[in-house]
C-alpha cells in the first residue's frame, strides 16, 4: 500500500477487504465458502432499494430512530469551553447502537436463509440487540459471553433470557469478549451450514468490518443533519469510545473527508497504559486475530495478551481494522481513558445532565472533560452516547460503595 | 522444496500402505518431556508427524488442545524453541517428515522470512496454517513455496468442486481434508462419507490426501486409510498424553509410552487396511 495520503478516507476497504496492510479475510477455509457468500449477498442488499426501505421502516418505528442530538447544557457550563451535544444512541431500542448493525445484519440472513443466528457479546448490549431482533424475526438466537462478563452484567444475560436466547458462558481463556468470539467462531465452523455469525463490531474477516460500518454509518450521517439543522454548520469535533469500534466508525465515517472535522477515539486504558489495560492503539501492534489484521495487545511470540477494562465492552485486546488504519494515516487521533477517569465521567453525566451512561461512553465522556475546556466557546464537540448505563448500575454501585474494586 | 513427504509417500505406495499422521502439541507439558515423546513417534509407527505450534486463540481447535497448547506457554513454549525442537529431533532422524500446524500471529510477529528460513534450516518439510485461506496465499503460502517448504492446505466439506482449484493451487506435499464441519476433536466422520470425498479432491489433483478430525480409535483409523493417503489423529493423542500428567498437569514417568502405546495401536489400524 502506498503512503501516500488517499484522495478519500471513505474508499477502503478494497476487493479483499483491505484498508491498507489491515483487514482481510484470515478465516479456516471451512469458513471460506460462506464469508464469499456473505460478501455477495450484502452487496445485492445495499443495491437494493427495497432493502433499505424495509430497513429505514424498521429502524423508524421500531429502533426509534433518528436518535437525539441533545445540547447537554450544564455539562458544557460546566466544563467552560466547547459547546457539547450529546448523540443520543443510548435512546434506541435495547439501550445502544447495537441494534443499528443487528437490524441490518438479520436482515441480511434473512435473505440468505439463514434461521440460526449467534453472536459473541461483552457488555451484553450486542447480545441484548440479537436477541431482540431474533425474537422479532423469529430466530434462533444463541449468544456466546465470556463467564466474567456473564457475571458483571446479569441485567444484560436475564435480558437475553427473556427475549428467549440462550445465553453460552464461555470458560476458556481470559472468559472476556475475546474468548467468547473465539467460541463464536468455534460454533459458527460446526455449524455452517445453517448458521449466521452476527458479529458486533467493525472487526472479522471481510466483509463484516465493512458492513457494520456502513450499517452504524446512520449515526453519522444523521448527526451531520441534526447539526446542520441546529448549528447551521458541521461540528469541529467528534468524540467516542472504542472497543472493537464501532460506534466510533458509525459517528466517523461520513465526517472523514471533512477536514475541518476533528476526530477522538477514546481506547480504555483499563488500571493505566503501563498497567492492565485494553489499548490496543496505545499498547500493541499488527498482528492477526479473529480473521483481520489490525493493532493487538500481544506478547514478543505473538501470543494475544489479556485485555482489562473496568466496561465488560471495551475489555477486547484488538480494534477494528478500519481504526489501525485511521490511526496510522493520522486521520483520527486516538486517546485513552482509564477506569478511574471513566467512573468520574460516568457520575458527572449522571449528576449534571440526569443521564445514567453505560461505562464504554463513559470512557468518551471522561475525555470530554480532557478536550473541551481547551476549546473555544464556539467550538462544536459530538460524543456519541453509545449505551445506557442500566446494566452498569450494580457493578458502579458496588465500586461506589467500596465494596469491590 | 524438501523431498522427506514425497518420499515418504513414495515409500509407503512400495509397501501399498496408508500414511499415519500423528498429531502432537509442541511443548506439552513441557519443552524436555515433548521432545521425548516427538523422537519416540516414529518408531511407534508415525509415518508424518504434525507438530502443533502454540496459540492463545485457536479458534478452530477444540477443548483438548486449546488446553495442550496452554499447558505449552505455560511450560513456557515459543515458535522459537518449536524449532529447536524440530532442530533436535532431525538430529537421529532425517526422514520423518515434520510438519508445523498452527496459526498466523506467532509466524507473522516472529517475521515471515526470518521464520521460513529458521524452519527449513531446522528441518521443518511443511506447514497446515489454519487461518490462511487461499485468499492469502501472498502471506505466507507463495513465500513458502520459494523457500523449498510445502505449504500444505485444508480443504473441508464445504469446500466445493469450483472452489476446490483455488485451494489446491498452490499446495503440495499431501492435501489434508478435514472430514467434518467443526473443530478438532469433534464429531467421527463417517467413512463412507469420506471416501466419496476424497475420490471427489482425487479428480482435481495428483497429490495424496490426508484425512483428519473425527479418528480416535484404531478401528477408524482403519476405516478412514482405507478410504485415504493417510490418517490424521491429533486429539486422541493429546488425551492419552493429558491423562498420563499429574494432578498439577506435569509429566510423569507414563507420558511417554501413554503416547507411544495409543500411536502403536493406530498404527497397527492403519496398516491392517490394505
Amino acid at each position: 500500500m502506498s503512503q501516500l495520503r488517499p484522495n478519500s478516507y471513505r474508499s477502503g476497504p478494497d476487493e479483499r477487504g483491505h484498508f491498507g496492510i489491515f483487514g482481510g479475510r484470515f478465516v479456516a477455509e471451512t469458513l471460506m465458502p460462506l464469508i464469499l457468500d456473505l460478501e455477495k449477498a450484502y452487496a445485492e442488499a445495499k443495491a437494493d432499494p427495497a432493502f433499505h426501505a424495509e430497513m429505514n421502516g424498521y429502524l423508524k418505528n421500531y429502533v426509534g430512530r433518528p436518535s437525539p442530538l441533545y445540547f447537554a447544557e450544564r455539562l458544557t457550563e460546566h466544563l467552560g469551553g466547547a459547546k457539547i451535544y450529546l448523540k443520543r444512541e443510548e435512546l434506541n431500542h435495547t439501550g445502544s447502537h447495537k441494534v443499528n448493525n443487528v437490524l441490518g445484519q438479520l436482515m441480511v440472513a434473512r435473505r440468505m436463509g439463514k434461521k440460526r443466528i449467534i453472536a459473541e457479546t461483552g457488555a451484553g448490549q450486542h447480545g441484548v440487540a440479537t436477541a431482540t431482533l431474533c425474537a422479532r424475526f423469529g430466530l434462533e438466537c444463541f449468544v456466546y459471553m465470556g463467564a466474567v462478563d456473564v457475571e458483571r452484567q446479569q441485567p444484560n444475560v436475564i435480558r437475553m433470557e427473556m427475549l428467549g436466547a440462550k445465553v453460552i458462558p464461555v470458560q476458556s481463556g481470559s472468559r472476556t469478549l475475546k474468548d467468547a468470539m473465539n467460541e463464536a467462531l468455534r460454533d459458527w465452523v460446526t455449524n455452517v451450514h445453517n448458521t449466521f455469525y452476527c458479529i458486533g463490531t467493525v472487526a472479522g474477516p471481510h466483509p463484516y468490518p465493512m458492513m457494520v460500518r456502513d450499517f452504524q454509518s446512520v449515526i453519522g450521517e444523521e448527526t451531520r443533519k441534526q447539526m446542520q439543522e441546529t448549528e447551521g454548520r458541521l461540528p469541529d469535533s467528534l468524540v467516542a469510545c472504542i472497543g472493537g469500534g464501532s460506534n466510533a466508525m458509525g459517528l466517523f465515517h461520513p465526517f472523514l473527508d471533512d477536514p475541518s472535522v476533528e476526530m477522538f477515539g477514546v481506547e480504555a486504558a483499563g488500571h493505566g497504559l503501563t498497567q492492565l489495560h485494553a489499548a490496543s492503539l496505545a499498547g500493541g501492534r499488527p498482528g492477526v486475530l479473529h480473521g483481520n489484521r489490525t493493532y493487538l495487545l500481544m506478547d514478543d511470540d505473538g501470543q494475544i495478551q489479556d485485555a482489562h477494562s473496568i466496561s465488560a465492552g471495551l475489555d477486547y485486546p484488538g480494534i477494528g481494522p478500519e481504526h489501525s488504519w485511521l490511526h496510522d494515516v493520522g486521520r483520527v487521533k486516538y486517546l485513552s481513558a482509564t477506569d478511574a477517569e471513566a467512573l468520574e465521567g460516568f457520575q458527572l453525566l449522571s449528576r449534571l445532565e440526569g443521564i445514567i451512561p453505560a461505562l464504554e461512553p463513559a470512557h468518551a465522556i471522561a475525555k470530554v472533560m480532557e478536550l473541551a475546556p481547551q476549546r473555544p466557546k464556539d467550538h462544536l464537540m459530538v460524543v456519541n452516547l453509545s449505551g445506557r448505563g442500566d446494566k452498569d448500575v450494580p457493578q458502579v454501585g458496588d465500586i461506589l460503595r467500596g465494596k469491590t474494586k | 522444496m524438501t523431498i522427506r513427504i514425497d518420499a515418504r509417500f513414495a515409500q509407503l505406495k512400495k509397501e501399498n500402505r496408508s500414511a499415519f499422521v500423528t498429531f502432537l502439541m509442541a511443548g506439552d507439558p513441557d519443552p524436555v518431556t515433548s521432545l521425548e515423546v516427538i523422537k519416540a513417534l516414529p518408531k511407534a509407527g508415525a509415518d508424518i508427524i504434525e507438530i502443533g505450534m502454540p496459540f492463545t486463540d485457536p479458534m478452530a481447535d477444540g477443548p483438548s488442545i486449546q488446553a495442550a497448547g496452554l499447558r505449552a506457554l505455560k511450560a513456557g513454549m515459543t515458535l522459537k524453541k518449536t524449532l529447536a525442537m524440530v532442530r533436535d529431533f532431525r538430529k537421529a532422524d532425517d526422514a520423518t517428515p515434520i510438519v508445523l500446524m498452527g496459526y498466523y500471529n506467532p509466524i507473522y510477529i516472529y517475521g515471515v522470512d526470518r521464520f521460513l528460513a529458521d524452519a527449513k534450516s531446522a528441518g521443518v518439510d511443511g506447514l497446515i496454517v489454519v487461518d490462511l485461506p487461499p485468499e492469502e496465499d501472498s502471506e505466507l503460502c507463495v513465500p513458502a513455496m520459494k523457500a523449498g517448504l510445502n505449504f500444505i492446505r485444508l480443504a473441508t466439506p464445504t469446500t466445493d468442486d469450483k472452489r476446490l482449484p483455488a485451494v489446491l493451487a498452490n499446495t503440495s506435499g499431501f492435501v489434508y481434508y478435514v472430514s467434518v464441519t467443526g473443530i478438532t476433536g469433534s464429531a467421527s466422520a463417517d467413512s463412507r462419507a469420506v471416501g466419496e470425498a476424497v475420490a471427489r479432491i482425487k479428480r482435481h489433483t495428483a497429490l495424496p490426501v490426508c484425512v483428519g478430525f473425527g479418528i480416535r480409535t484404531p478401528e477408524a483409523a482403519r476405516a478412514i486409510a482405507g478410504e485415504a493417503d493417510g490418517a490424521v489423529v491429533g486429539t486422541a493423542l493429546v488425551d492419552a498424553l493429558r491423562g498420563s500428567l499429574d494432578s498439577s498437569g506435569k509429566a510423569t514417568v507414563k507420558t511417554v509410552t501413554a503416547v507411544t502405546e495409543l500411536t502403536a495401536a493406530l498404527a497397527a489400524g492403519v496398516r491392517g487396511t490394505r
